[in-house]
């Protein structure tokens, strides 16, 4: 029942979105039959491309379960895009500094990563519970801090410059890889990682008392707070949690996609996270088809520009009218429920 | 034969898993307080909901004024000259009073909000029906009673003419009741039409011309008030004979202190005192009543006493141990549970199922987890059915969001948890708020079963009569003090009354 509905919206959406699309696309004297239709081949039109939306999925699906979480606990974490980095960074870090087995390695290499995003939320999420420092505005500035912190490491100037001609740190060891599924190809097995924690993630929102425990802080902390449930607790560990998700998706992506880091290597990963959780409707199952949609909407507008129906930059427009219409009802119910909540803290009911 | 107001034939609606209403006839006259009566789940709600246009019946039609109408939403029903108070009210807690009832339906002078008109108006307003409240007061400092009369107000100045008002008297003091039914006979004699719900059938015996009583989505019957009877009314509603009163049996006492409180101050939101140095203690097989007007403190030492709220001084003990300032759960593990007043802010997390809210606060409980990352559900929804079946919720299922379910349903529901909890002391605030007859009477009873059993309870109830029926000893709080304590035998009506009101006493 409800998930027909919600269904159903998704889907109505989409048709909407692209509709608009046609129409902006027809505006701009393009023709709107030969975008989507590049659009569709670009993203799924044979295996290699298939796979680089997938590979573009990848860290989406990380950033998506990132947001999640800590909505699901009533946080907005807006910084998965600096915990990425954090991950990335030290997760490459660990790949080219420790010796260590194959396997072993690339298994040191995402915990250090996780370990680094946690802490990158964790800071926020203290504040938060014991400072009361709105975690939206932390994250963010956060999240800028890990960007430019982790790009001055690789400048020139920083400790981490690994090669002359552009700012980035040397390969990692080949122990420290994640391996792909398909020589040639850039996807790697942090999809399964992804696809796994996806899995996890329902089990613990869903079938454990901590989950439990954080719906129950998202949803009504009074209430929370009234059962016994260490509310501050709580949500330090969700943004926790939140950071360590990003985290290890940043490293997913530097161990198996660019095997090393790269300065402002994220086309914007932590945002699409965003969209990807509310587009999911905050269901961790479900962020695996909404990332894949992002996914497609990234590879295939590059497959437009290359088949030269349409500029890059069409897709980008394209890209932000579908998350536009797919998450603007999702974040128009959300300031309602956020008004309505306002509301009946006044009273109760008799 | 006074004009007809309102005609409903044959409304049907269904939610998935129940029939909410079955096929109702209602009418109702200008010039009469018609009362609507029933047991919780009943169909009150969902029937008037359809008048004021938030649900759409799946079949049936209404009239208004004789006219067939289709009402598909409450701005439709407002333009009918139909208005509704809520059982939960729905004002903007930073705004004035003001400002709120000119949400949606600004008079305008140029660009601006026309402040004089409006206060003018509501003036007016104030003074014929007897709503006293301060137009620029905000909202979050009014207590309930003056919440409620902002939104009757904000219903007559929108120009109802026909006025829904849902269990309107759960949430008042008596003296509070006598003022708002002051306000519904000038609504009458104004020809008005006032739809009124409620629970307390001398409450409708008192106001009502007529009443109508539905039980499980169906109506059973309308009649004049002369020809009722609360007996009479009561087998209608529940189909079988109703104690109003129950018996607290004689126990022996052992004199053990369960619950004691030494010199406790407690600061609201705004920093203010709001509890001023009490001492009392709770002793076995007793139930203590606090008695009081709302807002003279209750709601902060209960939450000073159940770990919402911190203490600033003084000392609690609970079985002779310190729990000063400690969090819920601690005080629960140390046997001390909360029923709290507000189920839908404190007592529920609304979007949760039945099942999941059956637990919350006993999810960690041996029989319902197993350590922090396995959940027991087979156990969970076990127990949920036990619950729904010993506490009679009506619910289609036990996977249903408990926002779902009628007031009165979603009150079982806390009650059905705390009370399996097998506690020592008991902190039960206002916990008849919103239950049908058969309910009420179902708690006083495990109240008392309690007592029997040798807990302590305190009871903190607005209801005068039902603290006089249950309490042992009575403790009247005013102005954030326990201005005098009395034995049950002692404890005189009036005197009670006086005392509620800061009227000087020489009890003990
Ligand atoms: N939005 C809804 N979705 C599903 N079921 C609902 C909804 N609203 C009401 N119901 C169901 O309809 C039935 C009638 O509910 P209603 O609220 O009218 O009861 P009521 O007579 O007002 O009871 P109470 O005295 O407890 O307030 C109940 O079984 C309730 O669970
Ligand atoms: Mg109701």
């Amino acid at each position: 029942m409800r998930l027909a509905r919600e269904l159903g919206l998704v889907f109505a959406s989409l048709a909407l979105a692209f509709g608009v699309g046609a129409l902006v696309a027809q505006l701009s004297g393009l023709s709107p039959s030969a975008v989507y239709r590049e659009l569709v081949r670009g993203a799924f039109g044979d295996q290699y491309r298939f796979f680089q939306t997938l590979t573009q999925a990848t860290p989406i699906i990380f950033t998506s379960l990132s947001f999640l979480i800590a909505f699901r606990a009533g946080l907005f974490n807006i910084g998965a895009e600096g915990q990425l980095y954090m991950g990335a960074f030290f997760g490459a870090w660990a790949g080219f500094t420790f010796v260590l087995p194959p396997y072993l390695h690339t298994v040191v290499a995402l915990l250090v990563g996780a370990l680094v995003g946690a802490v990158w939320g964790f800071i926020p999420g203290w504040l938060r519970a014991r400072r009361g420092t709105n975690e939206f505005v932390s994250t963010m500035m956060l999240s800028y801090v890990a960007i430019y912190f982790t790009s001055w490491l690789v400048s020139p100037r920083g400790p981490y410059h690994g090669t002359q001609w552009a700012n980035q740190t040397v390969r990692i060891l080949s122990s420290a890889e994640l391996p792909r599924f398909v020589r040639g190809m850039q996807l790697h097995w942090g999809l399964a990682i992804a696809g796994l924690l996806s899995l996890l993630l329902w089990y613990f929102l869903f079938r454990t008392p901590r989950g439990y425990e954080m719906r129950a802080v998202g949803q009504n902390p009074r209430a929370a707070q009234y059962a016994g449930i260490d509310v501050p607790r709580t949500m330090i560990l969700a943004l926790t949690l939140a950071g360590a998700l990003a985290g290890l998706g940043g490293a997913a992506e530097v161990l198996g996609t660019h095997r090393r880091f790269i300065e402002f290597f994220s086309p914007g990963y932590g945002w699409d996270g965003i969209a990807g959780g509310l587009i999911a409707r905050a269901h961790p199952l479900a962020v695996i088809p909404a990332a894949i949609l992002i996914g497609a909407l990234r590879a295939g507008g590059m497959g437009m520009d290359r088949a030269g129906v349409a500029p890059a930059d069409f897709a980008s427009v394209l890209q932000g009218i579908v998350i536009f219409f797919v998450v603007a009802p999702e974040l128009f119910r959300l300031f309602r429920r956020i008004r309505r909540e306002r509301r009946v803290l006044v009273h109760s009911q008799p | 034969m006074p004009a007809e107001a309102v005609r409903m034939e044959g409304i049907v609606k269904r939610f998935p898993g129940v029939v909410a209403n079955a096929g109702i006839d209602f009418s109702l006259s200008f010039g009469e307080v018609h009362g609507l009566l029933g047991e919780n789940g009943a169909g009150k709600t969902v029937l008037m909901s359809i008048l004021y246009g938030l649900y759409q019946p799946d079949s049936g039609q209404t009239y208004v004024r004789g006219e067939p109408v289709r009402i598909r939403s409450p701005s439709v029903a407002i333009r009918l000259g139909i208005g509704m108070v809520h059982q939960h009210f729905m004002l903007v807690p930073r705004l004035t009073v003001l400002e709120n009832m000119a949400v949606g339906w600004e008079p305008r002078r140029g660009p601006f909000l026309d402040r004089e008109g409006m206060r003018k108006r509501i003036e007016a307003l104030v003074e014929e029906y007897g709503l006293s409240v301060d137009p620029e007061a905000r909202v979050e400092e009014l207590s309930v009673g003056e919440q409620q009369r902002v939104e009757i107000l904000k219903a007559l100045y929108r120009g109802a003419e026909i006025l829904i008002l849902d269990e309107p008297t759960a949430v008042l003091t008596e003296q509070e009741v006598e003022a708002l039914f002051k306000t519904i006979r000038a609504l009458r004699d104004q020809g008005k039409a006032v739809v009124f719900i409620t629970h307390k059938l001398h409450e409708a015996m008192t106001i009502c011309d007529r009443v109508t009583v539905l039980r499980k989505g169906k109506k059973v019957g309308t009649v004049p008030i002369s020809e009722a009877t609360p007996e009479k009314l009561a087998e209608m509603m529940v189909g079988r004979e109703v104690v109003f009163r129950v018996q607290p049996k004689p126990v022996q006492k052992e004199g053990k202190e369960l619950l004691r409180v030494e010199g406790l101050t407690v600061h609201d939101e705004r920093g203010l005192p709001a509890v001023r140095n009490v001492s009392f203690s709770l002793f076995d097989h007793e139930i203590l009543g606090i008695a009081g007007v709302e807002g003279n403190g209750q709601k902060e030492l209960v939450e000073a006493l159940t770990g919402l709220r911190p203490p600033k001084a003084g000392k609690v003990y609970v079985g002779g141990k310190e729990a000063t300032g400690l969090s819920a759960r601690e005080l629960a593990q140390l046997g001390l549970v909360h029923i709290p007043e507000d189920r839908q802010a404190t007592g529920l997390i609304l979007p949760f199922s039945l099942a999941e809210n059956v637990v919350l606060g006993r999810h960690r409980e041996d029989g319902f987890a197993l350590g922090p990352w396995v959940q027991l559900r087979r156990r969970i929804f076990r127990y949920a059915e036990e619950a729904v079946r010993t506490f009679s919720i009506v619910a289609p299922s036990v996977r249903v969001p408990v926002q779902n379910l009628s007031g009165g349903n979603q009150q079982r529901v806390v009650l059905a948890r705390e009370l399996g909890r097998k506690p020592k002391v008991v902190v039960a605030h206002q916990p008849t708020r919103g239950l049908d007859v058969a309910g009420m009477e179902f708690v006083w009873e495990k109240l008392l079963e309690l007592r029997e059993k040798g807990c302590g309870v305190l009871l903190v109830s607005m209801d005068l009569d039902e603290i006089l029926m249950l309490a042992d000893r009575v403790a009247v709080m005013y102005r954030g003090e326990i201005v005098g304590i009395w034995p049950r035998e002692e404890a005189d009506k009036h005197e009670l009354g006086l005392a509620m009101l800061g009227g000087k006493v020489a009890a003990r």
